[in-house]
């Protein structure tokens, strides 16, 4: 038997209410599958299987707000039978909220409850109208032509307040800042996108984010997390993307493993993340698990940003505008273009000694954007 | 095509990715990125909406021959004209 929790759906959001289940009881799961969607403070997340298996029940229902790490549902594993299950299970936790919500559950139908929970609408509020007083579709949709829109916006700004306060409370920042010359990846960046077709062009982006990623190698006290008074550094290269959201706030979810990836494979994973971070649909294994995070303003026209650690990692890398500046070459003044690049680092962990060197690599590792 | 319906084709695929966009409110010769606050990820995904919808493939050479919306659907317009192609070593 397979207890099926709630994953980590990213280091600043510890409860999720469930929108939907995509799965019935005795439907066969494949892991990766989404199994489930439920809304978080910043987004919908689809939440996805880690294992094959049966769905031998679900254990919350529709519009329950559970923290992370319950066991939501429970699966059997291959070749399991519910009989053999059953003989050696021990009885499914059952979430206090849940609880509650049973004990004073309206009478709903089962098609109303789901609609409230898309509308954002506490189901024991609403009136029913249907037969012994069940709440129908229809009221729910009645309901929701009143109702104020929940304020998504300011459920956003709390759990940015919430990680963001915190790091700036626990978190020693120093911060550090170097001016990177960029003539030969803008160049090569140039060559490559002249002869290549449109789904291949890349963004200046995802070289710094590939640089970042290469030099966190040699540097992998600024890739990892501060838990129980201590670092645990990352078993991998998995950067944290800070992409804005365009109704207000950011969320920051994860490429992983981008030291290993071609730069054409992190375009396209990194596009793919920031069009369905924008439109809601990212999934539960892209947001937890990041040793580091990235920050691009440039494209907003500041020159540099020096960023807030998203706790509990340990450092964040900032990228400003690339821009044509002054720059001294071989003795003589010329126009460069360049980018300011900045580190945030937990001086728990490192010291500005260590922090400069890693910026001195990434600048190094630019300069030959060809070995990226 | 004629340029309303260019001008319309530009404004559905800006809609896609910025749908707050009120299409009344644009104006044509603004810088469009500055105006419709579109990042370089946005930007991209526009030229790709485009090139789906009318064929033109936009090189990065190009980019500052249609920073504001008259231009991009001249830009457009012009080169529908000479067969959906641009002369560019970018449209493979």
């Amino acid at each position: 038997m397979i207890e099926f929790k709630l994953p980590s759906l990213g280091a600043d959001m510890d409860e999720g209410t469930l929108l939907e289940w995509k799965v019935h009881p005795g439907d066969a799961v494949k892991r990766g599958q989404v199994i489930a969607v439920v809304d978080t403070a910043k987004a919908a997340i689809d939440v996805e299987c880690w294992h094959d298996g049966t769905v031998l029940q679900l254990l919350i229902d529709v519009g329950a707000k559970v923290p992370v790490g319950t066991v939501i549902a429970q699966l059997l594993e291959p070749g399991e039978s519910p009989q053999s299950a059953r003989r050696t299970a021990t009885p499914a936790p059952v979430p206090r909220e849940v609880e509650n919500l049973s004990a004073q559950r309206p009478k709903i139908s089962p098609a109303a409850r789901k609609r409230a929970a898309e509308l954002g609408l506490d189901a024991s509020q609403l009136q029913g109208h249907g037969p012994h007083g069940v709440v129908t579709l229809e009221d729910v949709e009645a309901a929701a032509r009143v109702a104020p829109e929940p304020d998504r916006n300011q459920a956003m700004r709390h759990t940015i307040a919430a990680a963001m306060s915190r790091s700036k409370r626990e978190i020693p920042h120093y911060y550090l800042s170097e001016t990177i010359a960029l003539d030969k990846a803008m160049a090569w960046l140039q060559a490559h996108n002249a002869q290549s077709p449109l789904p291949e062009r890349l963004l200046p982006g995802v070289l710094l984010l590939k640089a970042v990623a290469l030099a966190l190698r040699d540097y992998p006290q600024l890739n990892g997390s501060w838990q129980d008074n201590g670092f645990k550094p990352a078993a991998d290269t998995d950067l944290g993307v800070a992409i804005t959201l365009r109704q207000g706030g950011l969320v920051a979810p994860v490429l992983r493993h981008v030291a290993d990836t071609s730069l054409t494979d992190l375009m396209r994973e990194l596009s793919s993340l920031v069009e369905r971070a924008r439109s809601g649909s990212l999934r539960s294994s892209e947001l937890g698990g990041a040793g580091i995070t990235v920050t691009q303003l440039g494209d907003q026209g500041v020159d540099s940003v020096l960023g807030v650690i998203y706790p509990p990692q340990v450092a964040l890398v900032g990228f400003g505008r690339i821009g044509e500046r002054p720059w001294v070459k071989d003795g003589q003044l010329c126009v460069m273009p360049t980018v300011v690049s900045s580190l945030s680092a937990d001086h728990r962990v490192s010291d500005g000694h260590y922090g400069a060197r890693f910026l001195g690599e990434v600048r190094r590792l630019l300069q030959t954007p060809e070995n990226l | 095509m004629d340029p309303l319906s260019v001008r319309n084709q530009v404004l559905n695929a800006l809609k896609s990715i910025a749908p707050e966009v009120d299409p009344e409110q644009l104006p044509g010769d603004r810088p469009l990125r500055e105006e419709v606050d579109l990042d370089s990820m946005d930007w991209l995904r526009l030229i790709e909406a485009l090139n789906r919808s009318l064929g033109v493939v936009i090189p990065e050479v190009d980019y500052q021959q249609v920073d504001t919306l008259d231009k991009l659907v001249a830009y457009l317009m012009q080169k529908e004209k000479t067969g959906g192609q641009a002369p560019s070593i970018g449209s493979r």
